[in-house]
């Protein structure tokens, strides 16, 4: 599998945006040739970061790289931080405005889903500076 | 079953006429939460949400479903809907309640899992 690094701006509150960076990346991998189960837990891990980075950052950015291990997702946000992270990683436990829960978000799944579908996950945030999500999907 | 002919049986409109009619239906569910859906989500689904926004558009897409179906006669926006047809996706509106609609569907033999 060729190397392949691409970089996505994801701006807060731009629901309408929401979704084209996942959309472009599942698209690259498909061309790639990753299997479709695989494309499948990619995109939905993909998705929800991003709507995540929406909905509850400042802003960040959204890596997308693969290598021979596998496709590896990287989301780094300049605030504001998750307090608790335990707290935030409950099914069902979500801090969405009352605007984006009318639009169907604020289930509280989002960072379940992408611990679910990923191979490896990892966290790490810092209240006042920024959340950062490392995701990994074994190709094969 | 395609989705050009579950049109009648549901009383639906197809908002998005250039979209993939043709393309078979596999499973169906209803559910407007977003990551709900994203979770459960499926190749060739019928989605029944009241959902209208553009995310609806790119959680189908990302799930490969045949079409996404408004209840009630619930309107779509303009945009949204020119979203659907470049992304080939269907978006029907049907004046039955969602209820109504996944019984009939079921009843066709659609199911949520799929065969
Ligand atoms: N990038 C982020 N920056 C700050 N807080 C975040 C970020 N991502 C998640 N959170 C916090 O973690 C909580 C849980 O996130 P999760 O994605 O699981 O649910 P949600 O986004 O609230 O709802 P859903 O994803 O089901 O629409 C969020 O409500 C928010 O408080
Ligand atoms: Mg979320």
């Amino acid at each position: 599998m060729s190397a392949v690094y691409r970089e996505y701006k994801v701006e807060a509150d731009d629901f309408t945006r929401a979704g084209e960076a996942s959309a472009d990346i599942k698209r690259t991998l498909k061309q790639l040739g990753v299997s479709s189960t695989v494309l499948r837990r990619v995109a939905v891990a993909c998705y929800e970061v991003e709507i995540n980075l929406v909905i509850h950052s400042d802003g960040g950015t959204l890596t997308l790289k693969v290598d021979d291990e596998g496709v590896h997702l990287k989301s780094q946000d300049v605030g504001p931080g998750i307090a608790d992270i335990d707290q935030a990683m409950r099914e069902g436990y979500s801090t969405a405005d009352e605007e984006a829960r009318s639009l169907g978000f604020g289930a509280g799944m989002g960072l379940p889903n992408m611990k679910r579908n990923a191979d490896r996950f990892a966290i790490k945030s810092r209240l006042g500076e920024g959340t950062t999500i490392d995701m990994m999907f074994a190709l094969a | 079953m395609k989705v050009k002919e579950i049109l009648p049986l549901i009383e639906a409109e197809n908002m998005t006429p250039s979209a993939d009619a043709e393309k078979e239906i596999l499973c169906g569910y209803t559910c407007d939460l977003l990551s709900w859906v994203m979770a459960n989500g499926r190749e060739g689904m019928a989605w029944v949400t009241v959902q209208t926004h553009m995310n609806v558009i790119a959680v189908a897409v990302l799930a490969e479903m045949a079409c996404v179906i408004l209840p009630e006669n619930i309107d779509m926006d303009k945009d949204v809907l020119a979203k659907a047809e470049a992304e080939g996706l269907c978006v029907l509106k049907s004046p039955l309640s969602g209820y109504e609609i996944c019984g009939r569907l079921h009843a066709a033999g659609v199911s949520d899992k799929g065969n």
